[in-house]
This record gives C-alpha cells, sequence and structure tokens, in this order.
C-alpha cells in the first residue's frame, strides 16, 4: 500500500501540470473577454489598450510559462518568505499571480475567502453526512417501511428542486414573511466581515448559516443518503450477512460492522469527490445569500474572463481532486482488504 | 412460496425477462413509479395536441392571470368564480379597493408576466426536459459505467481512465461551455436546424459533463467485486473478461448504477436551465421546466403557482423514475428475486 | 408589523430630539450606520484601473473630481472654487486650454493639503501608455497638464477643444494623491495593491477594510471639508447576489439602506416597494436599449466578408421599406411597461436627452400600426408566401435577433417577435452571455461588433453631457472589420459621407445651441435612414430605504455623488 501511494503521488506531477495546462488552454479559447463587462462609455481602442496591458497581446505558450513560474515558484517562495520573515532572492520585485479585476495577489484573495466558505459550504457538508448516513442505513434495514418511504420521497424531491429555488424559499419565509424582531428571522445576506468573539456574536453568525447550509446539506443529503440506502441493500442481501446473524452476533454488530463498512465503498468515493467541492464553493448558494466565498470568487473570475484567478483557482481545485481520489483509493484498501493495487 | 404444481406448469413459458416482470409487478411502489411516469409521457406528447393553445403566443392582456385554483379562496363567491371567473372581485387590505381577481378558463393554470398559457408551457417543456433528461441520463450512465468497469477490471487502464476522470472533474465547466458554444454550436444548428442541433449539443455537454462521479462509484464497487469468489471462481474455469463482465460484474453494481440514473435525470433536468442561460441552450422563448421554474423563481411571491406547477412535475419524474429503477434493481436481483 | 414601525417611528423621532437638544451644531458622524447594496462586487477601488460603474460608484465616496455634474445634467464646481468657462476666462479664446483653481483649504484624509501638484499627477497617472488607465478618453487630446501655482492648474489641449470639460469632471476622473501613488505609475500601477484597495481621498468617507469582490467597510474622514458631514460615522458597500435579492433587501427585509441598478420586473419591483420599507427611485439619463440593424450581409456563405461592407448589402434589410415597417411595428409603450416600469419611456430617438439635443421629427414610431406596417411591405413588393412570412425574389424576411442574456431583454424579444410575425417577418432568437456578447474576443462569432446577425438588440449611452463622441460612432471609419480588428462603435455599419461631414462640422463647433442643432440633424439622419431601431429609453433604477434621507438619483454622474448628505431621519 505504502508503495501504490508513492508511486501515485509520483505519478500526480504530471498529471497536474497536464491537467493545468489543458485548464489554460480552455480558459484561452473561451470567447468571454475582461473588458466585456465595462460600460459602453469606454470606446473600443481604449478596451485593447486594456487588453494589451494584461499581457494578452503575448502567446498563449508565453502566459501559460508565466503562469508556472508565477505559481510554482514565485507563490511558494513568497510563501516562506512571509512565514519565516526573510527575503530569498529579490523577493521585493517577485511577480506574484495577480487577478485582472482586483490587480491584487490571488493567493490572498483565497485566503481571504476562506473563513466563509469553510464555515457555510464546510458545515453544510458535515451536516449533509450527519444527516444522510443514519437515513441511508435507517431507510435500507427498514426497507419499504414508512420510515423509507418518507425519506425516499424528502431526498428525492430535495435532490430535484434546485437550489436557486429554495434559497430564494427560504428567504421569502424566514426574512420577508417573518417580522424582523421575531426569534425566527433570519438575515438574508451574510456579513463576511462579522467576528465571532462571543456567545451573541456566535449566535448571530449561526443565524446567518443556518439557511445557506440547509440548502446545500438538503441537497447533499438526497444524493448520500441514497447511494448509502442502494449499497446497504445490496449487501443485507449476501450470505454474509445470514452466516454472522447464524453464528449469533448482535444485529447491531452485524449491522453497523459487517455490513456497513461493507457498504461504504460507494459513499466513500461521493465524500471523497465533495470535499474538493466544500473549496470549490457552492456558486449558486453563495450567490443568493452573498456569502462571497470561493464559488462566488470564481463566477466573478468568469464572468470577467479574469484568467490568472479562474486558472489559480481551478488549478487548487484539481490538485484537491487527484489528492482526495488518491485518498479515497486508499481508503477502498481499508475498507476491503482484498482490494490490492499492487 | 407457490405450490409445486404451479411451478410446473409455470415453468414451460419462463424466461429470464418473464420472471423480471412477474417480480417487478409485485413491487408496488415501481408499479405507482410506472403509471405516474407513463401519465406524464402520454401528457407531454399527446398533451399539446389537446390542449391547443401555442406555448409561445403572448396573450399580454392575460397577463399574470392567476390558476383557476385560487376560486378556492375567494370564501363565498367560490362557485361563481368557476362558472363565470372574470367576474370575480376580492377585497384588497392593502389597496382598501375591491380588485378583480385575474383568472379564466382560457388558461386554468395561469400565465406568465407576458401571458403565455403555463398549461401549454408545461406541456411543451415537459417533452424537451424529459427527452433532454433520459437521453443526457443514459449518455452520462453508458460513459460512467463503461469508464468505471474498465478502469476497475483492467488493472492496466485503471491509471489512464482514472486520470482522465480526474482531469474531467478538475475542468472548470462555465468556459469549457463557453468554448463549446464557440465552436460546435453554428456547425450543429447548420447541420441539423436550430432545435435538433441544440438538442444534440446539450444533451453531449450535460452527457461528457457528467459522468465521471458514477465512473468512480463504479470503478470502486468492481475492484472490491473482482476479488470475491465467484469471479476468481469464473476465472478459474476460463471465462473471457467480456462475459464476466455482463454476467458477473454488471448485475452485482447495478445498484449504484440505478441511484446515479435517478440523480442523473434531476441534474439534466435543471443543468438544462442553467445552460440556456449562458446562450447555450435552447432559445429563450422555447419552454423548458427547468426555465419555467427559474423564471417563475422571480415571481414566488406574487405567483407561487408558476414554481409549484414545473417543479411538480420535475419532482415527480425523479420521484417515478427513482422508484421504476428501485423496482427494476429488485427484480434483477437474483437473490431478491427467489424470495 | 404596524406596531413596530410605531414603535421604531417613536424611537428614532426621540432619538432626533435628543440629538436636536445637544446643540444646533450638527456633528459628523451622528447617524451611525449606512448600509448600501450593489448586486456586483467592487473589485478595486481606484477607478483608473476598472471601468466599471460599481467600482467608479464605491471608489467615488472616497475620490473626488474638481467639478461634478448635478442631478439636472449642469455642471458644479465640485474641489474647484468655480467652473472655467470663456467668459470668465478659465478657456483660452482659442479653446486650447483650461485653468482650474482649486478651493484653498482641502485636506486629504490624513490631513495633508490637496494642492496643484496631485492634479497634475493624477493626468500623469492616466496619461501614462504602460499603466493600463481605463479613464483615458477623460484625457483625449491633452497636451500637457501644468501646474502654475499651488492652486491653479492648467489643461493644454493639441487641438481646439469645444467642450474642454473632460479631465478632473465626473466621478470617472477624481483626483488621485501624488504621495500615495508616486511609485505606482505606468507598469507599476497594478501591483500596488494598497494603495488601489486604500487610495486616501478628500470625500467623505476613508477605507476601513477592503475585501476585494465582496464587502468594503468605510468610515467617516476626520479631515472632510464641512465638520457637520457626512452624518453616518460608517458605511457599508456589499456586493454580490442578483439585483432581485439586492431589491428585496432594502424594500422587503429592511437589512440595507440603498441599492443599487435593479432592473428586474416592474411588478415584481412595485410589489416589493409595497411593503412599506423603502421607496423605488428612477432618473433618465442618455441610455436607450435599441435594436441595430445589419446593413451588410451576415450569411455564413461569406466567411471572412461576412457582416462587412465588402460582404455587400443585406439581403432584405438594405431595403428602407423593410426597416420602416419592423420599426412601426413594434409598440414601444408597451415594451417600456412590461420590461421597465417607471424606468422606462418609449422613444424614437438614439438621443433622447438632454432637452436641447432630443428631436422631435421622428415620432412616427411612438404609435404602433400593424396596419401601416403590412400596408408598407406590400406596397414595396413583399408577399406573403404560404406560411404567412413574407419573400421577394427568393428571399425570406426572417430574422436572427441576438442580444445578451438578461431576463427583461428576452421578454423584449418574445414581444417584437410577435408583433413582427404579425406583419409576415419570421424570427429566431438568440441570447449570448454578456461577457461574450460585449467582450470583443478575436476568436469569437458571437460578439456585438462581429454581429454575425440581421439584428441585435442593447443599451448605449453617453457620458456626461456631451455627445460628440457619440454621434462619431456612426462615422465610416467607425465600422467594425476585420481590417481593424473588429474593434469599432458602428454595429450597423452605416455608412454616409453627409453624416460624416456632420461630425467633422460637430467637432469645430463651440456654441452650444449650434452643437444641438447639428446633433438633432445626426440624430434624424440616422432614424430616418432606419440605421437603428430606439426602443425605450432607459432610466437608471435605485432604491432606497424610507429612513435614509437626501439621496438624489444622478444619472450624469456617480450615483453616490451626494453621499455626504445623506441622513438617517425618518
Amino acid at each position: 500500500m505504502l508503495n501504490y501511494t508513492i508511486r501515485r503521488l509520483m505519478f500526480t506531477i504530471p498529471t497536474l501540470l497536464f491537467i493545468s495546462f489543458v485548464i489554460f488552454l480552455i480558459l484561452d479559447m473561451a470567447p468571454n473577454d475582461p473588458t466585456g463587462n465595462l460600460p459602453m462609455t469606454i470606446p473600443p481602442e481604449v478596451r485593447e489598450k486594456i487588453r494589451i496591458s494584461l499581457g494578452l497581446d503575448s502567446p498563449m505558450y508565453v502566459r501559460y510559462l508565466l503562469w508556472c513560474k508565477q505559481f510554482f515558484i514565485n507563490e511558494p517562495l513568497n510563501l516562506i518568505g512571509e512565514w519565516f520573515n526573510v527575503c530569498i532572492g529579490a523577493c521585493e520585485d517577485r511577480l506574484r499571480v495577480r487577478s485582472w479585476a482586483t490587480r491584487s495577489p490571488v493567493v490572498d484573495l483565497i485566503a481571504e475567502r476562506m473563513p466563509q466558505t469553510l464555515w457555510v459550504v464546510g458545515m453544510s457538508y458535515v451536516v449533509s453526512i450527519v444527516i444522510a448516513l443514519p437515513i441511508g442505513v435507517i431507510s435500507a434495514y427498514k426497507q419499504y417501511s414508512w420510515f423509507d418511504q418518507v425519506g425516499t420521497f424528502v431526498s428525492m424531491v430535495g435532490f430535484s428542486i434546485p437550489t436557486f429555488f429554495t434559497g430564494v424559499m427560504l428567504i421569502v419565509i424566514f426574512s420577508v414573511w417573518v417580522p424582523n424582531d421575531s426569534i425566527f428571522w433570519l438575515p438574508s445576506i451574510y456579513d463576511t466581515t462579522h467576528q465571532v468573539t462571543d456567545w451573541p456574536s456566535f449566535w448571530f453568525q449561526m443565524r446567518q448559516m443556518v439557511m445557506p447550509v440547509m440548502v446545500l446539506a438538503l441537497y447533499n443529503a438526497a444524493q448520500l443518503s441514497r447511494f448509502m440506502r442502494a449499497s446497504m441493500l445490496d449487501n443485507l442481501s449476501q450470505d454474509y450477512v445470514r452466516t454472522a446473524r447464524a453464528k449469533g452476533l448482535k444485529e447491531k454488530t452485524v449491522l453497523l460492522v459487517h455490513v456497513l463498512r461493507n457498504s461504504m465503498i460507494p459513499v466513500v468515493t461521493v465524500i471523497a469527490l465533495s470535499v474538493p467541492q466544500v473549496f470549490g464553493g457552492a456558486i449558486i448558494t453563495e450567490q443568493i445569500f452573498r456569502v462571497n466565498g470561493l464559488g462566488q470568487l470564481l463566477i466573478i473570475g468568469i464572468q470577467g474572463a479574469d484568467i490568472p484567478l479562474v486558472q489559480t483557482l481551478t488549478f487548487v481545485f484539481a490538485v484537491l481532486i487527484v489528492l482526495f481520489n488518491l485518498v479515497a483509493d486508499i481508503l477502498y484498501g481499508l475498507l476491503d482488504p482484498r482490494i490490492r493495487y499492487d | 412460496m407457490t405450490s409445486a404444481d404451479n411451478t410446473q406448469v409455470e415453468a414451460k413459458n419462463r424466461s429470464l425477462w418473464g420472471d423480471v416482470w412477474s417480480q417487478f409487478r409485485t413491487h408496488k411502489g415501481a408499479m405507482l413509479g410506472m403509471i405516474v411516469f407513463a401519465i406524464i409521457l402520454f401528457g407531454v406528447t399527446a398533451g399539446p395536441f389537446l390542449w391547443k393553445t401555442d406555448p409561445q403566443y403572448l396573450d399580454i392582456r392575460a397577463k399574470n392571470t392567476f390558476p383557476m385554483v385560487s376560486c378556492f379562496f375567494t370564501g363565498s363567491q367560490m362557485a361563481q368564480c368557476f362558472t363565470d371567473p372574470t367576474s370575480i372581485k376580492f377585497f384588497d387590505p392593502d389597496a382598501e379597493v375591491l380588485e378583480r381577481i385575474k383568472v379564466s378558463w382560457a388558461h386554468p393554470i395561469g400565465t406568465d408576466q407576458l401571458g403565455r398559457d403555463l398549461l401549454a408551457q408545461l406541456l411543451q417543456g415537459g417533452r424537451v426536459s424529459l427527452a433532454v433528461g433520459m437521453t443526457a441520463m443514459l449518455l452520462s450512465l453508458v460513459l460512467g459505467t463503461v469508464v468505471g468497469v474498465v478502469a476497475g477490471y483492467f488493472k492496466r487502464l485503471d491509471g489512464p481512465l482514472m486520470r482522465a476522470t480526474d482531469l474531467f472533474l478538475a475542468l472548470p465547466l462555465l468556459p469549457l461551455l463557453l468554448v463549446i458554444i464557440m465552436l460546435f454550436r453554428d456547425t450543429l444548428r447548420n447541420a441539423f436546424g436550430p432545435e435538433t442541433g441544440i438538442f444534440l449539443l446539450i444533451v453531449f455537454i450535460i452527457g461528457i459533463t457528467s459522468w465521471m462521479q458514477t465512473a468512480r462509484i463504479v470503478r470502486g464497487d468492481v475492484l472490491a467485486l473482482k476479488e470475491r469468489e465467484f469471479i476468481l471462481a469464473a476465472n478459474s474455469i476460463g471465462t473471457p473478461s467480456n462475459r464476466i463482465i455482463t454476467r458477473h460484474i454488471l448485475p452485482n453494481i447495478l445498484s449504484p448504477i440505478m441511484v446515479s440514473a435517478t440523480l442523473g435525470v434531476a441534474t439534466a433536468i435543471i443543468t438544462e436551465s442553467a445552460l440556456s442561460f449562458l446562450g447555450l441552450g435552447f432559445p429563450s422563448d422555447f419552454p423548458t421546466w427547468g426555465r419555467l421554474l427559474f423564471d417563475g423563481t422571480t415571481f414566488i411571491q406574487q405567483s407561487p403557482a408558476r414554481v409549484i406547477w414545473p417543479g411538480l412535475a420535475i419532482s415527480l419524474t425523479v420521484l417515478s423514475v427513482n422508484f421504476i429503477g428501485d423496482g427494476l434493481r429488485d427484480a434483477l436481483d437474483p437473490r431478491i428475486r427467489g424470495r | 408589523m404596524k406596531l413596530t414601525h410605531f414603535v421604531a417611528a417613536s424611537l428614532s423621532v426621540a432619538l432626533m430630539s435628543s440629538s436636536a437638544l445637544a446643540g444646533s451644531h450638527l456633528a459628523q458622524g451622528r447617524d451611525g450606520n449606512v448600509n448600501i447594496i450593489y448586486w456586483q462586487a467592487v473589485s478595486i477601488l481606484n477607478p483608473f484601473l476598472s471601468g466599471g460603474t460599481k467600482d467608479i460608484d464605491a471608489s467615488n465616496l472616497i475620490l473626488e473630481p474638481l467639478a461634478r455634474y448635478d442631478q439636472d445634467g449642469n455642471m458644479i464646481p465640485w474641489l474647484a472654487t468655480e467652473i472655467p468657462t470663456v467668459e470668465n476666462g478659465g478657456v483660452a479664446e482659442d479653446l486650447t486650454s483650461i485653468t482650474w483653481n482649486i478651493t484653498p483649504g482641502i485636506k486629504w484624509s490624513d490631513g495633508t493639503p490637496l494642492t496643484a501638484a496631485d492634479v497634475v499627477f493624477t493626468a500623469e497617472y492616466c496619461m501614462n501608455e504602460d499603466g493600463g488607465c481605463q479613464q483615458t478618453t477623460s484625457f483625449s487630446d491633452v497636451e500637457s497638464v501644468v501646474a502654475d501655482d499651488d492652486l491653479t492648474v492648467t489643461v493644454k489641449f493639441s487641438k481646439p477643444k469645444p467642450f474642454p470639460y473632460g479631465p478632473f469632471v465626473g466621478g470617472t476622473s477624481p483626483i488621485i494623491q501624488a504621495a500615495q501613488f508616486k511609485d505606482c505609475v505606468g507598469a507599476e500601477a497594478p501591483n500596488c495593491t494598497e494603495q488601489n484597495f486604500n487610495p486616501i481621498g478628500t470625500g467623505p468617507f476613508k477605507v476601513d477594510e477592503f475585501r476585494a469582490n465582496d464587502v468594503v467597510t468605510m468610515v467617516a474622514n476626520p479631515n472632510y471639508r464641512d465638520p457637520s458631514k457626512p452624518a453616518f460615522a460608517s458605511l457599508t458597500f456589499k456586493g454580490g447576489g442578483d439585483a432581485a435579492s439586492a431589491a428585496r433587501a432594502v424594500l422587503e427585509t429592511g437589512e440595507f439602506d440603498y441599492a443599487w441598478n435593479l432592473q428586474i420586473d416592474p411588478t415584481v419591483l412595485s410589489d416589493m416597494a409595497a411593503a412599506g420599507n423603502g421607496t423605488v427611485i428612477s432618473a433618465f439619463g442618455t441610455a436607450v436599449e435599441r435594436l441595430m440593424v445589419n446593413m451588410t450581409n451576415p450569411s455564413a456563405d461569406l466567411g471572412e466578408k461576412r457582416s462587412t461592407l465588402e460582404g455587400g448589402p443585406h439581403p432584405f434589410l438594405s431595403d428602407p421599406a423593410v426597416r420602416r415597417a419592423l420599426s412601426i411595428a413594434i409598440d414601444r409603450d408597451l415594451l417600456a411597461e412590461v420590461g421597465y416600469g417607471a424606468a422606462g419611456t418609449a422613444t424614437c430617438n438614439v438621443v433622447p436627452a438632454p432637452a436641447i439635443y432630443a428631436s422631435d421629427a421622428n415620432d412616427e414610431c411612438l404609435v404602433q400600426n400593424i396596419e401601416l406596417a403590412n400596408q408598407i411591405l406590400d406596397d414595396a413588393g413583399w408577399a406573403r408566401g404560404a406560411d404567412g412570412i413574407r419573400e421577394k425574389d427568393g428571399v425570406r424576411l426572417s430574422i436572427l435577433y441576438q442580444t445578451s442574456t438578461n431576463a427583461v431583454r428576452q421578454d423584449t424579444q418574445a414581444l417584437i417577435k410577435q408583433w413582427w410575425a404579425e406583419i409576415g417577418v419570421e424570427t429566431e432568437l438568440k441570447n449570448i452571455d454578456a461577457a461574450v456578447f460585449f467582450g470583443g474576443d478575436q476568436s469569437s462569432p458571437d460578439t456585438f461588433q462581429k454581429f454575425y446577425a440581421d439584428i441585435e438588440m442593447y443599451t448605449n449611452l453617453f457620458d456626461g453631457t456631451d455627445p460628440e463622441a457619440y454621434m462619431n460612432s456612426w462615422t465610416c471609419g467607425e465600422i467594425p472589420s476585420p481590417e481593424n480588428n473588429w474593434l469599432g462603435s458602428n454595429m450597423p455599419r452605416y455608412c454616409n459621407a453627409e453624416y460624416d461631414a456632420l461630425a467633422a462640422e460637430l467637432s469645430e463647433t463651440a456654441a452650444i445651441e449650434d452643437r444641438a442643432r447639428i446633433v438633432r440633424q445626426m440624430n434624424d439622419m440616422l432614424m430616418s435612414e432606419g440605421a437603428m431601431i430606439p426602443l425605450v429609453h432607459r432610466g437608471r433604477v435605485s432604491a432606497h430605504a424610507n429612513s435614509l434621507n437626501g439621496v438624489i438619483l444622478n444619472t450624469w454622474d456617480s450615483e453616490t455623488w451626494n453621499v455626504a448628505d445623506w441622513t438617517r431621519g425618518e
């Protein structure tokens, strides 16, 4: 297993380089333009000058190599410099990856948005896992009971109603219809500058998180619980379950140790795929509640054709995907020792 | 268990699919799902012939008409409301005047802000949404399953295929879509005409951007399955790989595939509406369920009916597909079928 | 709800009376915090590095120009003592220079005085070739900017400028501090994150914390020239989301005090306003939603020559009868009502304002007349085919009609499609993501410059009150083509020597009445030839909470122009 992990990690580097190139190629080919959202009063000649000042006149491979240099060499050096407070080489003049729209280093933007994304999107995944796993297990164990039917109904409706609708619906109910001074009133706009320092501020943070977290959790829990249920059902009818029961194991042990463990493979896959999504943010939900996390940063970057920003964000996202898929593969081996990679 | 005699009599005509069907029929949820799905299918195929209002016609005078069900809220005037809907007035407490409530049998479930008939839009839109949902789901399912099975079963292909999956997962979706539109929209439009061309494009886009999760899940299951005794046994008696896959692997990974299929329909229907925002979907006056739901969201307080109907249509479709999938999975599982 | 209102009202009355008792002198920051929401988030606070309206409006809370336009389009001195004119000697007789006098005693928020050197530096900063300044239009034809003394600045132009109020006038051309930006000139400009995110200004507020593309928090500038202003001690400028939820936050939930650019369905907006928390305000500038008519042939068969003059005239839109019929078949009042409500009126002119420039010669199209449109087409020989679509010599009246993706525009498209169907014209609708449509990417076929369609729709406008550059858009030299990399603003590919002559005349005319006459003439020429089909004169729509006083919506300048006068009341 260790060998496998090391080999995979070695292979990761060329894979990621290739992915970064493909991403850059797509972003470069995409027909949107950084001057597209400027007011009409800015004439075409000025727009062309802006494009040139952004370096868009140089060939694609030059810009890609520049990004590589800035991202793989300059940014890490800068990070080390900041951590240890030392200056490596020409630290003042070192060019960092800068967003075109804000003219500020992309890495700083990402760091600024991390808290709200982790609070809201991260929390929603935690909530959805906590809800979905028990629902999936009970639904499968008591297949076609009323609990299962209700669970199926709710999760299917939850999945087929998109977040752009549930978000607005919650706002109308809890921010508009509920009077402002009621304890059930919830803010429709997330305050990213809010700092949790004491209990009242923590309470406020909880209140402003409730709606976005619930919207996202409903959607994700629906998906996760379906996979959990299906996988459990498969395993419940296997011979080893009968054997385990026959040899007198407690039902709880059979269910939670034997069946659950064997049913986890698809669930682990779904969870592993969703961890990078936590960092990718939730574009629609973040927009509706103005959480302004990484998802909103990405969508603004795409709308404004902010290539350095989108490239960096997407690449960080790609690194997480590759890493967490590796984690999933290792987990498969731990969950089912028969799976061997070597 | 049925009596031995019966089994004897039936045995003559029994085939695998006959068995599956008889098992499927005993699954109440699946039968219900099948009926609902059939009704929806009938509604969207035959509906536009029965309800002849043009879904694209703007009856601007009738804009923002309420659905006839609002008549239930007119209290004492309820009967009059159903028989002569245009005459109904009700008291508006905010404006403190009597207002005419806009309902009409010409638009039984109301109209949108430009006076397009919602029922006609719903029926017409269902055709597209169902067609896109089903085809895109099948495409992504087939792609995902093939990649997943091949990667899981053949060790040599595992690395490359899974790295390709990583690549597809990492690609930034929106810019990719913009590139695809730019490269292919006009070509397809010229080759197949505006509607078919865009249909193919949408199905293709949804298909190739949503197979990765299925592939990863299927691969995970195949990896575990491959080491099980019955596969080893099949291997040891020299069963060829393609036979092992179709006979032994596929039936055992049906559950996650069915779940993916159900979720895939919902995702495809919703994604279609998102695509039209990039100017990549159908023309803006072409109704689909996802589009109706999105447009209606703005009017959620003015006329809730505009979100309820398309939302209901999507949910019912997904629910019925889910139950059919459940029944099919049970019916295809020999361990359950015997019971 | 009613009770809450009453309590809130009486509370604020109590607060007001107590502050009145405290003394007649009103202190800065007496009204606490004001919340502003823009559904596009602010990316940078340096207006020279971003032309986006949201960035300019936000930076206008901090940075100020020498003169501004008020809500009626009149120029008013801001940091200058008066508006220089030829009469008062501020503008040279030969129109090649203008001299500004800065009001003495104005301080930057760091306490240092504003001097002519800052003004000179601002010009150098923006006119630097490598800086990527997005407001260079304000500085067009500027030869030099020199400080005559500490408080006097002279701008010299390379040629006579009948309208010399480009530099340092209006929200797009404010003054930045030389001391702060001295190391940020030219290629260094984008690297000065600290300066770009936290500019020192003379305005009523200064930055407390800036989060790019998210939220800006500001506090009152302690060195502001009027010690009683601004009334608010702090200001939150939140961004992101969509227009509908921004409107909801002000009008329904009451979480915010001011929301910008609420382009949403008018019935939804008025229903929200009925909740009683806030007021919807609108004002008209020069923006006109119009259809551009492609005078050249956009057929894909032409390859490189598609939609260019070389490709030849349009198969049917080159017929003036068709253009006129298309125009009068449209019910503009209905378009304005359905799509814009109070913020739109029907118009038949491409220059609808200011009043002296607005022509009334084209008002035929204000009234929809399907019958006449049919008549015109019949007379021109376009006969209906079997499917009801008109054709002549094998050419079908089949239109590809494109615009950017936007709910109101798609509604307009649907309505127009139906009216055109009534006169036997077939329409295919197409909508394109705004970033692509307006983006001008060379490789994309979907840009508004390439115009690979028969009709396209968008809004255009001119800044300030001088339409000269705007009118120049439709001269022959401005036609986008592969030769000029599709850079050009003459989308209809309209080319008329008479029009070009008028444009030349305009650039040499100084008297305002004569300029107005020429502009009206040019407008009428464009309209009578049908190169454009104007639809709706669009206003700005914003909303403010009822408790926020002093808001004056200004379409000639930044919306936040008078934020120093905003107060909290009931």
